[in-house]
Order: C-alpha cells, then sequence, then structure tokens
C-alpha cells in the first residue's frame, strides 16, 4: 500500500495477510522431546494436505498493526460518543483494576468450585443485587449480550406455555418503535409477529395491545423507555392487558440507565427482562469487549433457567446442572465473566445513591441537549425524554442536506455521530445519547458543533454534503460496500 | 426530495405498492416515493414462484442503506413470476421503478381487489399527507 510522506505516524495500514512473509514467524518452539505420533494415521485421512494460509509476521509486526490501528478509533475515553440506544458511558479505570486482580482473571471456568468462591460469591451477589435493582426474582447472568439474552427470554416464555399445555400461542406482539433485535428473538423461537402501532405521542395505547391480544399471543415484548426515549406511560396496563389475555411480558433494559433507583420493571408488570451490562453499568462495548445480556424473571419461570445456576449450600457457592425443565446452556462455561466483575465493581462502587444519581444526571443531560437543539433542528416528538431525544433533518430539507451528511460532518468536529436512521418510525432520525458521563461544558461544545452544521447546511451545503474532510478517509461509498461487499481477503491472483 | 412520478394508469395501495392490471395478471412493484424514501437499495427478497399471497400479507423483504421493510402485498392472488434481475441488480428498484424494477407477478383471487385500490390522485394525496406530517 502507497505511504505518503507527509502524514508521519498516520500510516496506511495493509492487512496481517498482505504483511505475511513467508517463514517470518513471532515465535520459536522448542526441539521435540517428546514421542512423534503419525497425524494422519490418527486421523484417518482427514488430515487437509493444504496449509491454512494463516499469515506468517513477526510479532513487532503484529504489535504495530493492532496499535497503529488503535489509534484510527474513536473511542469514548477519546470523546463524547452519543450513540442513541448504546448508551456509551464512560467506564470507569476501577472496573479494569478489580477485573485483574488475580483470583478473578486467573480464575479457571472448570477449576472446582471450592477454588473459585470468590468469583462464583461474585456472581451470586451480582444476580441478587440486579433482581434488586429490576425488581425480578431471579437472574441468569450467562447470555452474552442482550440480544442473546432476548433469546433466552423468550426461550423460557415458550417452556412456560408449553410445559402448561397452552400451544396456541404462536405469536408476540412487537411494537414499531422495538428495536429490530427483538422481532428477530421472536421469530428465531418460531414465533409469528404482530407489529402493534405507537400512538402519536410515540407511546404505546392499551387499546392498540388489547385490540391484537387474543389467545394465540404469547407475549408482548416490550422497552421502557422505549426507543424514542420516551417513558412507556401506560406500562402497567399494558401488561394488565396481556396478562389477562394469557400472555407474558417480555422487558427490553436497554434502557434501563434511564431507570436506575427510581423505578424498577418487575414492579410494572414485567415478567421477563434483560439488561445490557455493556450500557447500562459501564461494562466496555462497541469493539472494546465483549458484552453481558443477564436475564431477569418472575419466580413463575424459575424452573426454565438456563443451566447451571450458581446456588449456595453447606459447603459454599456451587453450580446446579439440575434443572429438569431447563431451556439448556447458552454459553460455554458460566457466561463473559470478566464482564460480570466490572459491572458488580460498578454497582459497589457508585452505591444505591450513585446509581440513581447516574440516572437522573442521564435524563438531565439528554433533556438539556434537547432544549439546546429545539430551535435548530426538528423535533419529530417534542415531549420531556428519558436518557435519549431524537432530531430529524426534516427542517433541513430545503437544503438538501440529510442525516446521513450531518452525521459526518460531526466526525470533523471530533465527535462520533449519533445513531441515525433509527428508529424507522422517525424519517431521518438522529438519536442522540449523552449519558450521565458529560459536563455541562462538554455538551455545550456538541450543542455548538451541531448548531454549527445546521447553519453550515444553509451558507455551505457543498461542505456537509461532501463530509468528513478531516479525516484518514473521505466520504465510504456505502451503497457500494453493501451491494458487493467484499466479505474476505484473497490471495492475489498474480505475484504482488 | 424530488418530484414523485405517479403514473395515472396504475393503482396504488397506502403500503406504497403499485399495481398495473394486464387481462388476468398483474404486476407489482414499489412506488417512486418509496423508493426515494427508502434511498439506495441494497437487497430485495422475493418469494416463490406458485406461492399464494393474500392482500395485506408480507410477500418480501426490502433493504435500503437506511432501512429494511416488509413488502405487502396489494392484491391476493398467485405468483406466477418473479423479477430474478433484482437479486443481482436491486439498484433496478432505484433508477426504474416502475419498469425494470417490477417485483413480482400474480393471477389474482379477486378481479376487483385491483380496482379498490387508490387511483394515481389519491395516492398522490397519501403521499403529500405524510410529507405534510414528517
Ligand atoms: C433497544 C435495544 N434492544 C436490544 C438491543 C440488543 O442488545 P445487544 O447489542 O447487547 O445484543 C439493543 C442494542 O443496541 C437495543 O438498543
Amino acid at each position: 500500500m502507497k505511504r505518503n510522506a507527509s502524514r508521519g505516524l498516520a500510516y496506511e495500514e495493509d492487512l496481517l495477510f498482505e504483511l505475511s512473509r513467508p517463514g517470518r514467524r513471532g515465535a520459536d518452539t522448542p526441539a521435540y522431546d517428546i514421542p512423534r505420533v503419525d497425524v494422519e494415521d490418527l486421523l484417518g485421512g482427514l488430515l487437509r494436505d493444504d496449509v491454512a494460509a494463516l499469515p506468517e509476521v513477526s510479532e513487532v509486526d503484529v504489535v504495530r498493526h493492532f496499535t497503529r490501528m488503535s489509534t484510527w478509533n474513536a473511542a469514548v475515553d477519546l470523546g463524547l460518543y452519543p450513540l442513541g440506544s448504546c448508551t456509551m458511558k464512560y467506564n470507569p479505570k476501577v472496573n479494569e483494576r478489580v477485573a485483574r486482580l488475580p483470583g478473578f482473571s486467573h480464575a479457571h471456568p472448570m477449576a472446582p468450585a471450592v477454588d473459585n468462591q470468590g468469583l462464583l460469591g461474585l456472581c451470586f451477589e451480582l444476580e441478587q443485587w440486579l433482581a434488586e435493582i429490576s425488581g425480578m426474582d431471579r437472574v441468569t447472568l450467562q447470555p452474552a449480550a442482550g440480544a442473546q439474552g432476548e433469546l433466552a427470554g423468550i426461550m423460557m416464555i415458550r417452556a412456560y406455555h408449553e410445559q402448561r399445555g397452552d400451544t396456541r400461542r404462536q405469536k408476540v406482539l412487537v411494537p414499531d418503535s422495538a428495536h429490530g433485535t427483538n422481532p428477530a428473538s421472536a421469530a428465531l423461537n418460531g414465533y409469528d409477529i404482530v407489529a402493534v402501532p405507537s400512538g402519536e405521542d410515540g407511546i404505546l395505547h392499551p387499546e392498540a395491545v388489547a385490540e391484537r391480544m387474543t389467545d394465540e399471543i404469547a407475549a408482548l415484548m416490550i422497552t421502557n423507555p422505549n426507543t424514542l426515549g420516551l417513558f412507556e406511560s401506560h406500562i402497567a396496563e399494558l401488561c394488565d392487558v396481556v396478562h389477562a389475555g394469557g400472555g407474558l411480558v417480555y422487558g427490553d433494559g436497554a434502557n434501563l440507565n434511564a431507570l436506575l433507583g427510581v423505578s424498577r420493571p418487575g414492579d410494572m408488570g414485567i415478567d421477563v427482562m434483560h439488561y445490557n451490562l455493556h450500557k447500562t453499568f459501564s461494562t466496555p462495548h462497541g469493539g472494546g469487549g465483549p458484552g453481558a445480556g443477564p436475564v431477569g424473571i418472575k419466580a413463575s419461570l424459575a424452573p426454565y433457567l438456563p443451566t447451571p445456576v450458581v446456588e449456595q449450600g453447606p459447603d459454599g457457592f456451587f453450580w446446579n446442572h439440575d434443572l429438569p425443565d431447563s431451556i439448556g446452556r447458552l454459553h460455554g462455561n458460566h457466561g463473559n465473566v470478566g464482564m460480570l466483575v466490572r459491572a458488580y465493581t460498578y454497582i459497589l462502587a457508585l452505591g444505591a445513591e450513585g446509581l440513581r444519581r447516574s440516572t437522573d444526571l442521564a435524563v438531565l443531560n439528554a433533556n438539556y441537549l434537547l432544549a439546546c437543539l429545539r430551535e435548530h433542528y426538528h423535533v419529530p416528538i417534542d415531549r420531556p425524554v428519558m436518557h435519549e431525544c431524537i432530531v430529524s433533518d426534516r427542517g433541513l430539507a430545503e437544503t438538501g442536506i440529510t442525516t446521513m451528511d450531518v452525521a459526518k460532518r460531526l466526525i470533523d468536529h471530533g465527535y462520533h455521530p449519533p445513531t441515525i436512521y433509527f428508529p424507522l418510525i422517525v424519517a431521518g432520525a438522529m438519536m442522540i445519547e449523552p449519558t450521565e458521563s458529560e459536563s455541562l461544558e462538554g455538551l455545550d461544545r456538541f450543542v455548538e458543533a451541531l448548531v454549527e452544521i445546521a447553519d453550515e447546511a444553509r451558507t455551505d451545503p457543498e461542505t456537509v454534503r461532501t463530509a468528513p474532510h478531516h479525516t484518514r478517509h473521505r466520504r465510504l461509498d456505502e451503497t457500494r460496500a453493501a451491494r458487493k461487499p467484499i466479505l474476505r481477503w484473497q490471495p492475489p491472483t498474480e505475484p504482488a | 426530495m424530488s418530484e414523485i412520478q405517479i403514473p395515472d394508469a396504475l393503482r396504488y395501495s397506502k403500503e406504497d405498492e403499485w399495481v398495473r392490471a394486464e387481462g388476468d395478471r398483474a404486476t407489482i412493484g414499489v412506488t417512486d416515493y418509496a423508493q426515494q424514501q427508502l434511498g439506495d437499495i441494497v437487497f430485495i427478497e422475493l418469494p416463490e414462484v406458485g406461492r399464494q399471497i393474500e392482500a395485506g400479507e408480507p410477500f418480501g423483504v426490502i433493504e435500503s442503506v437506511k432501512a429494511v421493510s416488509d413488502l405487502f402485498a396489494p392484491i391476493g392472488g398467485e405468483i406466477v413470476e418473479v423479477n430474478q434481475g433484482l437479486t443481482e441488480g436491486p439498484e433496478a428498484v432505484n433508477e426504474d421503478c416502475y419498469g425494470d424494477g417490477w417485483m413480482i407477478v400474480v393471477a389474482p383471487s379477486d378481479s376487483g381487489a385491483i380496482e379498490a385500490l387508490l387511483d394515481a390522485s389519491a395516492y398522490g394525496t397519501h403521499c403529500q399527507e405524510r410529507e405534510d406530517q414528517g
């Protein structure tokens, strides 16, 4: 790849495959001092005769490759990262410190429980804390992210109905504002989706659910606050309607960061919910680490929990595998345990008061942004919001500048763009979630950038339309990338 | 948004599909309004020939750089032809939604159903209303 002499350390970076040179390596293996075995013979003819074309590179090649690329990232440690619905809050460093304690970082998942009492105790306590925070009875820590939590939750709902011989229920109600993972999780469980329209005010109304609530409905999946950042104020009645019709209510907890210490999904009537630890409880995500999506349930669903569950007996904590009606295992070993340690640390560090304050500030920040932006951007549903707000490109229509252009121009101001074109029911949506991490000055700077872009759309639309201008690459052709994606590296046909 | 093309000879559904009646067959696609709203279309999933569809039922999926939506059957009937070209070249829907961008041909189960759809002027009003609401 060509390097530009004017760009200093801002190198272009080749793929590891392109850096590969035959025979180059980063480690030496010692001479064999064990008896050789005939692998070919052992595998009964299954040995492949071509060697997988893995890159042959040295240690320093690999370190520089990844270190350089890490400097190209937007990260929450570099600045505001206002991706709506994703809750890119700051990830406190104390979480990392605790996760690196040898008792946690060196624990082996297959070690006997007696050697892992600290970690098992942490899991046990975290389950109880999550249950307490959300008003649920039991929690499983296994699922690897929100989407897998949804899958687990809907599997438990299916098991519950089937156990009662209630096999007519083959449909799930999903509001039109839902995140795509909701219908996907229901469909993966073999359910048909019945879409429920939101009202003009952006929330769900009990009549819309009642109209569709039949004895074929297994569950309603609802997000509260919803993806428009609005509190579903009819939630108790919605749950009553579904329960009266024999269904259960799944609560998508992706936005639980707007409720901590203020209200609890379990008290609203939710039967099953997931927690995105990587959102609400400050564990890294978006390239920074794997997710974790524990699921909370009401006692009636306890028989179906994934196995194993951590329990406390006379000899300490242990993994109980003996749940005959369980939906089974969802993850190798015990889930993404390192994330559980971080979430536990966050809860412990903030305490009940601190959690409540994080919610207060997240809500205050979102409403502050909305108040500052209202004059400059169209606000599709102008009501007080919870932890995120939505503006759109509608007010810019005559300039020809779209949400995509605004998002790209924000990059020039040093911000990761907000979530755009979601939720689908708002045309040209920009969904902004500042989280509790931002200071007043930080929010003001972000508002200034957005206001400047709105002005620029009128005075110099071309600059906005062709943004970003200060990035390593100019605007990428997203259409071509989607229509003709290059999904894997292929060796060049001619010698390079 | 540039001006929306709404040919007089076609019938329309509120979900932004058009229908062209030709003898005992009807060709179906999505409208210019839908195409403009969606932006660059990158993927289209269509049903098999021979399937029965009912009016209002989803018969396929359309994906653009902005969004994924279901395609809703404006009328019921048996699918007799599918535009295979859209698998490789979904951009035809952006470029020529009433021509090369057609999606399916059905043998309608109820010949009166097409007449009951919106005509060009009623559909135009429907588009305008949504523009005004945002
Ligand atoms: C409302 C909502 N539900 C579910 C999910 C899925 O969660 P995860 O990304 O942890 O799988 C998300 C993720 O963004 C979300 O915003």
